[in-house]
């Protein structure tokens, strides 16, 4: 197990050296201008020097192993340095800068992550609260009512895009019926009942819209699960030792349902950075999705390349430990 | 134990003709019924689509600004924009764009993932090398890069093949380059199974080279969950290509896809909201159809479930 983990670590990191180079040589390549933002009354000579500031005037290859000094050495000693409140920790001197505000990528990287925390990962947590009882009740019942409804829903919250729900339901709750609001107000400061209660308000539209889709997708892979589970010999020889109905479900098949579905949950967690981009856009919340697409628009290389790869190495992560949690719950899995 | 004394009579052994496996999986699909409604539904959408412009006399791109943000009517049943555009017009070639991309983009997809999945677990020798390469395109964050590879040849294209063939072109390769992964792994899964099989030792043993066992014995046997895979495709590779639009990247403004009316139609939310909440209706429609075609699929093809 330890030397498969070291394994899987060892390999993952030319893997990213890989999506690193494959991202910054892509956007190297772009037509796009970093001063085309620049008013045009800006004489050539300046331009030229403001792209030399820019730290473009160096050959690509410089710039990619400079980038890369920065983000395995320089920024994570900047991360540590603000968790664990010591200064000195900090690596001073050049960090990775945006061009679009030239300022350090991590810190407005920091600045946009609780943003994207509050939301996605809520409306994940509630995916998951809401998906598991619908999915074991479902497969229990298979064909009754419920399961025909529940099935129905979580297709029809599967297939629908965010940028069908999120609309539909700004129309529905913020212009007919005037409930939520319509744009997410990042400057607001929870200190009483309240702005608390604002910040509910403002919150529900974009977590229920991802709730929906997260929900849709783990009960179809709970429900399935569950009916592959309930037909095993076990379950006929626990209900015949005479086990209530209720410890055959929720202890003999449950348990052995849960392997592949938190797997499952694991492997999606990275996504819930990199698939609310659409969700974050309709909603204006600006979290890190929406930083993402400014940064694209405005050809901002250094945060695009930065933001990917923290999004590639979340991927990489994951998969990992859902690999992982497969060995734990599993003692038939073994990785040696 | 009376019927397995009764011999069959010659009458039932001449109704019964050795039957195509297709009519098998057909009676099963059948009986989906949400498979069933799934494929009238789409197939309702791809007639409004490709044979709808054929009768409706207007055209998609036709600008008449006397007769702008018109209600719905007998003349317009969506009504009109803000440029006095037919939008039912505009919601047929929208979906032309949408589904051509769909069905092009799987194929695309389909045939690279069947390839990889097939020579990965055919060829011993480059197993361990293409499946190192799709677990590093599956770690790949793919909408951010899908937005970077449409920021970034959107030029040339245009120019090489003109706007629309360049972005179709483009959006097509996109969305089919990134999504062949997990059809490459389950395909690499079924024909490591296959491989041992008898009938493919008895292939070999007479002599069969590689190339003719593969597409002779191995693909048609992987077909249906490459089936089952296609359907959902179709549907991401809508969603992705209407994201795609809906986030300004896709097709031009002027060029309706399902995805940019969407976008375009955000702008008049208040005043006017039928005009993003259409197109957003035949999306969701066509792949929620999609996804119940795949669905039925799924259980007809799978000889378990068949004939219970």
């Amino acid at each position: 197990m330890f030397n498969y983990t070291m394994r899987r670590l060892l390999l993952a990191i030319p893997t990213l050296l890989f999506i690193a180079l494959v991202i910054f040589l892509l956007l190297e390549l772009s037509p796009g201008d970093p001063m085309a933002d620049m008013p045009l009354t800006i004489p050539p000579e300046i331009r030229e020097q403001m792209r030399l500031a820019l730290g473009l005037g160096e050959p690509w290859y410089t710039r990619f192993f400079k980038w890369l000094y920065l983000f395995s050495v320089v920024e994570p000693s900047h991360v540590l340095a603000s968790i664990t409140g010591l200064e000195n920790l900090a690596i001073d001197g050049q960090r990775i800068i945006s061009f679009q505000t030239r300022s350090p990528v991590g810190d407005i990287i920091a600045q946009r992550l609780p943003q994207t925390l509050w939301v996605v990962g809520l409306s994940y947590l509630f995916g998951i609260l809401v998906s598991l009882p619908i999915g074991i009740y479902s497969a229990y019942r298979q064909y009754s009512w419920f399961d025909q409804a529940g099935t129905f829903v979580s297709m029809v919250g599967f297939s629908l895009p965010t940028f069908f729900t999120g609309p539909l339901l700004i129309l529905i709750f913020s212009i007919w019926l005037g409930w939520f609001p319509i744009i997410y107000d990042t400057t607001l400061v929870v200190d009483s009942w309240y702005d608390f209660a604002l910040q509910m308000r403002q919150m529900a539209m974009p977590v229920f819209v991802l709730t929906l889709y997260n929900a849709a997708q783990i009960t179809r892979f709970m429900r399935a699960s569950m009916l592959d589970n309930l037909t095993q010999d076990c379950v006929r020889t626990a209900r015949a030792k005479g086990l209530t109905e209720r410890v055959v479900v929720l202890v003999h098949v449950l348990r052995n349902s849960m392997i592949p579905v938190i797997t499952v949950i694991a492997l999606g967690i990275p996504q819930i950075f990199t698939g609310a981009i659409i969700t974050e856009q309709i909603f204006r919340v600006n979290g890190l999705g929406q930083l993402l697409i400014t940064a694209i628009y405005a050809t901002d290389i250094p945060m695009v390349l930065t933001l990917s790869v923290v999004f590639a190495i979340l991927i990489v992560v994951f998969n990992l430990i859902a690999d992982l949690l497969y060995a734990v719950f599993d003692p038939r899995i073994r990785y040696d | 134990m009376t019927d397995a004394a009764t011999p069959p009579s010659p009458e039932t052994a001449r109704i019964r003709p050795p039957r195509n496996q297709w009519w098998d999986v057909w009676d099963q699909f059948k009986i989906h019924r949400g498979a069933l409604a799934g494929s009238v539904v789409f197939l309702a959408i791809v007639i409004f689509c490709f044979v709808g412009p054929l009768v409706w006399p207007y055209d998609a791109t036709y600008i008449d600004i006397r007769s702008r943000n018109q209600g719905m009517s007998w003349a317009h049943p969506f009504g009109t924009d803000q440029l006095g555009r037919d939008i039912m017009a505009r919601m047929m070639s929208g979906g032309q764009v949408s589904l051509a991309v769909g069905i092009v983009a799987m194929a695309l997809a389909m045939l690279i993932g069947t390839g990889i999945g097939v020579l990965a677990g055919y060829f011993r020798r480059i197993d361990g090398l293409l499946m190192r390469m799709t677990d590093l395109f599956l770690a790949l964050p793919l909408l951010p890069l899908l937005l970077v590879m449409s920021m970034l040849f959107r030029q040339p294209l245009s120019a090489a093949f003109g706007v629309e063939t360049g972005m179709f072109l483009l959006i097509v390769t996109a969305i089919g380059i990134t999504s062949w992964m997990p059809t490459a792994r389950v395909v690499r899964g079924d024909v490591l199974a296959l491989k041992e099989r008898e009938y493919v030792l008895a292939a070999r043993s007479i002599g069969t080279p590689p190339r003719r066992l593969i597409l002779r014995h191995v693909v048609p046997n992987v077909l249906s969950p490459v089936m089952v895979s296609a359907t959902l495709m179709i549907a991401t590779a809508i969603i992705t290509e209407s994201a795609l639009s809906f986030l300004g990247l896709g097709f031009p403004p002027d060029f309706p896809t399902w995805g940019r009316l969407v976008n375009d139609g955000i702008d008049y939310l208040q005043q006017y909201p039928s005009r993003a909440m259409l197109p957003g209706v035949f999306i969701s429609l066509t792949v929620l159809s999609v996804n119940y075609i795949g669905d039925g699929l799924r259980d007809a093809l799978d000889p378990r479930i068949r004939g219970r």
